[in-house]
């Protein structure tokens, strides 16, 4: 199955939703879409990944990567992911200490606008 | 001997039909859905570092052992051909990934040749209906 990657914007967030196979040979279109996404002044990332069937270490790579750029621009990357299978991966790895997860778009907006707004006020 | 051998040449999009041919073989021998997934992520990242050590025409091989309950994977690349990365260059979350889907992990890249992850699972018992799996996917 072929990845696919498409972004729209909701609730003052980029929603990217990505859905099909994060492997080893189409990590790097997510990382481009991610690096686009980023360059063109998108820093408040929501990854949506609902629709992913399969995640490796070169995909969760790719999110950490996008994490670090968007950080570098004071943004946010959360994540939206309730299956179980994928989910697994990220607390193996330890990764669900370093990103937000959440069980729904909705969510994931409310969280990452939350903190952008006790991040002002501090 | 394997039940199962697999060569193809170091691309990442070969990647995949590694893990899909481990995957029917490991579901042809009865694991179910949750070892399967385990397999898959796996063998996944044990062909996806070989890809990435093999240089030049050399062929990434895994084989696919099933035998009494268990499924026995080796996978070799041909990383002397071009040289072995630094340990450095290692990915840990790949690593990790490894070691926590299967239940011995053994990585070996001495130097000198080319080198080998082994990996094996044993086959649980179906269980009762604890934590039943996800309906598949649309």
């Amino acid at each position: 199955m072929d990845l696919s990657v498409t972004s729209r914007e909701e609730g003052g967030r980029t929603v990217v939703e990505v859905s099909g196979e994060i492997d080893v040979y189409t990590a790097p279109t997510l990382r481009e879409r991610l690096n686009e996404l980023v360059g063109a002044g998108h820093h408040h990332l929501v990854v949506d990944m609902e629709g992913v069937e399969f995640l490796d270490s070169t995909g969760l790579g790719v999110l950490v990567g996008g994490l670090k750029r968007v950080r570098s621009h004071d943004g946010s990357l959360h994540l939206v992911c309730q299956r179980e299978k994928i989910l697994k991966v990220f607390r193996i790895t330890g990764l669900t200490k370093v990103f937000p997860i959440h069980d729904s778009v909705a969510d994931a907006i409310a969280a990452s606008s939350a903190a952008d707004t006790s991040g002002a006020a501090s | 001997m394997p039940t199962v051998a697999l060569r193809f040449s170091p691309l990442a999009e070969h990647v995949r039909t590694a893990r899909l041919v481990a995957v029917a073989v490991a579901r042809r021998a009865g694991f179910e859905e949750t070892q399967l997934d385990e397999i898959r992520i796996a063998i996944g990242e044990a062909c996806a570092r070989a890809v990435l050590r093999t240089r030049g025409d050399a062929l990434v091989t895994m084989d696919l052992t099933d035998d009494d309950d268990r499924l026995d994977v080796v996978v070799r690349d041909a990383a002397a051909v071009g040289g072995v990365p630094h340990a450095d260059d290692e990915d840990p979350l790949a690593l990790a990934l490894m070691a926590g889907m299967a239940e011995d992990v053994s990585v070996d890249d001495s130097d000198s040749s080319a080198g080998a992850v082994r990996m094996s699972w044993s086959r649980q018992q179906p269980s009762a209906s604890i934590g039943d799996s996800e309906p598949a996917g649309p």
